[in-house]
């Protein structure tokens, strides 16, 4: 295989990619572009985030195997990677370190975000507070009422969470309310992006903040295993913590790629989030990817038992990825979440979030086929604390 | 000659008063109606908004004209179809789409410039598509006779504005702040000085829009811009009618701007 070396200098994973914002943003995403460049360059600036990292949010997250799940599914070695365990309860923190001081570089106090299920904007206001910036998070009213701990802990956090009310009141409808706020005040203001998608450079940024995933994996896999896995796999809302696993693995031949997106009632219906296995490409939120659009070009709502993959888009590079067929990009509906949900619990004792239950629930579909010296790598991408409400409520249960 | 090139021959240093409103707000068998309503009060260029799920660069009332439109499942295929009937009618006002671009790239370039101009589109802005992306399109829309339509912002630097100016055609649209549609904040001395700074590598005429809310500030930037757009305020007229009403008030308010900025 060709080295791998994207996007290029305009954003562009193949025919994915690019910037596709008004006029009035062009100059910032420029600015930004130039700054990253600045500090990607900048050892300084790496070996702060490292430290960040490491005293911070815990670094590296520990591989952990799951034998007793293993052993009851008969066939492949699962083992996790476990970003449940960090600071703030998911990969998400990894990015907003990395974004908020780019932002401190920039001269930026006041940092914007979107949020779905709330676990970017709880990390965003985890970094204002810890850096000193004001923090303004907007989120979907319907997602504030399905992730309501989580927005109380923004607020705990002195973030200012306000509550979207277009669209379908999720997390699209939230980034397009993000990307309102930062045209009005463009000059003051940080976008910190949340998931690997958006205009250039965040979908590569996103990418370079969250490889330390796969990174560690790299290094931890042979002291574990003594080589590295047969299969990665992860979930895929926009494709933040699979392409952070994946990216370090592209350049592996014998490793397998999976990503893992939410199939909700099923991809035979339209109520699902699925725009890999079931989608086309499009341009929405400033970037050219596969959508969940109809026939017209207008987006489709979309449905997830969890609220960070209810998401009609998906990042550039993992529509290259799913192109060049380097990654397969497959889909697990609701039910079969849930029951990888409540097996982890019972059997792991670890209590995954929602989001991560979808590639969970692949592992768990595919093991039994598989030898038992065959090791599948689960980037578990979050902790489920937040989702315990969803959960009862399923359950007929109100806590 | 272009249909809008024409109409900035016949103005002859006149200024343009080119009013927006969505196609199909508040219903689609309303738009053809308010697009003559809006010629009736003396609009010289129309631009006609193709809704979209998620206007980002949309302020509160362009979003809810977006979804009203929508909730009677307008596509570009039938706003295209309004201005063929517009059409029958009135053959001499140019007619610019505004919008984004999936629901184009979703028809697909070629054929979406082809029926555009075939229904008497004049002009087109996709807000989503700066010029750095805007090649194919781009090519499609002149190939068909159709005039590209730009954006230049107030964070627009030099070198760009230049850039823009070689590829634009019609008209460019001078985003008068720094926010989405119908935003409030509108400096009018920063905005007249800005105009002037443009023309040193602009060369079609220029349009500004984004926030121009009433008569008076219409008046104070028509001193230096060659066409004012108006939106947001427009839409709001559209929003508080009864839909008997709307093209009435909607040439009304259209009238009142057009003389004040004669
Ligand atoms: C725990 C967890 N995993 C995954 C996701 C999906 O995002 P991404 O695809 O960017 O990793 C989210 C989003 O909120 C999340 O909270």
């Amino acid at each position: 295989m060709q080295q791998y070396d994207l996007p290029d200098a305009s954003g562009h994973f193949g025919a994915y990619g690019g910037i596709f914002v008004a006029e009035t943003l062009m100059a910032a995403l420029e600015e930004l572009k130039a700054e990253y460049a600045r500090a990607k360059a900048d050892p300084a600036f790496w070996a702060e985030y490292r430290h960040e990292l490491a005293h911070y949010v815990g670094r590296p997250s520990p591989v952990y195997h799951a034998r007793r799940w293993s052993e009851a599914l008969g066939g492949a070695q699962i083992y996790l990677k476990r970003e449940d365990l960090n600071h703030t309860g998911a990969h998400k923190v990894n990015n907003t370190i990395g974004q908020a001081l780019l932002a401190r570089r920039m001269g930026k106090k006041r940092v914007i975000a979107e949020t779905g299920a709330g676990q970017h904007g709880v990390a965003s206001a985890t970094v204002a507070a810890r850096y000193g910036m004001e923090c303004v998070v907007y989120m979907g009213s319907e997602d504030i009422k399905r992730q309501s701990p989580n927005v109380y802990r923004m607020k705990l956090l002195g973030a200012t969470v306000v509550p979207v009310e277009s669209g379908s009141r999720t997390l699209k409808d939230a980034l397009n309310e993000a990307m309102r706020d930062w045209v009005t005040n463009v000059d003051s203001t940080f976008y910190i992006l949340g998931t690997a998608a958006g205009p250039h450079p965040y979908p590569m940024m996103v990418r370079d903040f969250q490889r330390v995933i796969g990174e560690e994996c790299k290094v931890q896999m042979p002291e574990l295993i003594g080589r590295q896995p047969d299969v990665v796999v992860a979930c895929v809302g926009g494709g933040s913590n699979a392409i952070g696993l994946f990216h370090p693995y592209i350049d592996v031949p014998d490793v397998r790629i999976v990503g893992v997106e939410a199939g909700g009632e099923g991809l035979q219906g339209v109520r699902h989030a699925a725009p890999l296995s079931a989608g086309t490409p499009g341009v929405l939120h400033g970037f050219r990817g596969y959508l969940m659009q109809d026939a017209d070009g207008q987006i489709m709502e979309t449905h997830s038992v969890s609220a960070g993959l209810d998401y009609p888009g998906v990042g550039p590079e993992h529509c290259y990825l799913k192109d060049i067929g380097r990654a397969e990009y497959t889909a697990v509906d609701d039910d079969e979440a849930l029951r990888a949900f409540h097996d982890c619990c019972r059997l792991e004792g670890i209590i995954p979030a929602l989001e991560s239950s979808h590639a969970l629930a692949w592992a768990a579909k595919a093991a039994p086929a598989m030898g038992r010296d065959q090791v599948i790598l689960v980037n578990l991408s979050g902790r489920g604390d937040k989702d315990i409400n969803t959960i009862a409520g399923l359950s007929g249960i109100s806590l | 000659m272009s249909r809008i090139a024409e109409c900035f021959n016949r103005l002859a240093g006149h200024k343009a008063l080119i009013p927006f409103i969505t196609a199909g707000d508040p219903n689609p068998k309303l738009t053809v109606e308010l697009m003559h309503g809006l010629v009736d009060g003396g609009a010289d260029i129309i631009e006609l908004g193709v809704p979209f799920s998620d206007p980002m660069a949309d302020g509160p009332v362009i979003q809810r004209a977006s979804e009203r439109a929508l909730k009677h499942h307008v596509s570009l295929a039938q706003v295209l179809d309004m201005v063929a009937t517009f059409r029958l009618e009135n053959t001499y006002t140019p007619v610019v789409l505004m919008g984004y671009l999936n629901p184009v790239c979703a028809m697909g370039f070629q054929r979406f410039a082809e029926r555009a101009a075939a229904c008497g589109v004049d002009g087109v802005l996709t807000v989503d598509c700066p010029p750095e992306e805007a090649d194919e399109l781009t090519g499609a829309l002149v190939a068909a006779g159709l005039d590209p339509i730009f954006l230049v912002a107030p964070t627009t630097p030099p070198d760009r504005v230049a850039r823009i100016g070689q590829l634009a055609r019609g008209y460019v649209y001078y985003v008068s702040l720094k926010g989405v549609t119908g935003a409030g904040h509108l400096d009018i001395a920063e905005v007249t000085g800005k105009i002037a700074a443009l023309r040193e590598s602009i060369t079609v005429p220029i349009g500004v829009g984004f926030g121009i809310r009433d008569a008076e500030t219409a008046r104070a930037l028509s001193g230096t811009a060659d066409a004012i757009v108006v939106g947001s305020r427009l839409v709001q007229e559209i929003e508080a009618a009864e839909p008997q009403a709307a093209k009435q008030r909607l040439a009304r308010l259209v009238a009142e701007l057009k003389s004040a900025i004669r």
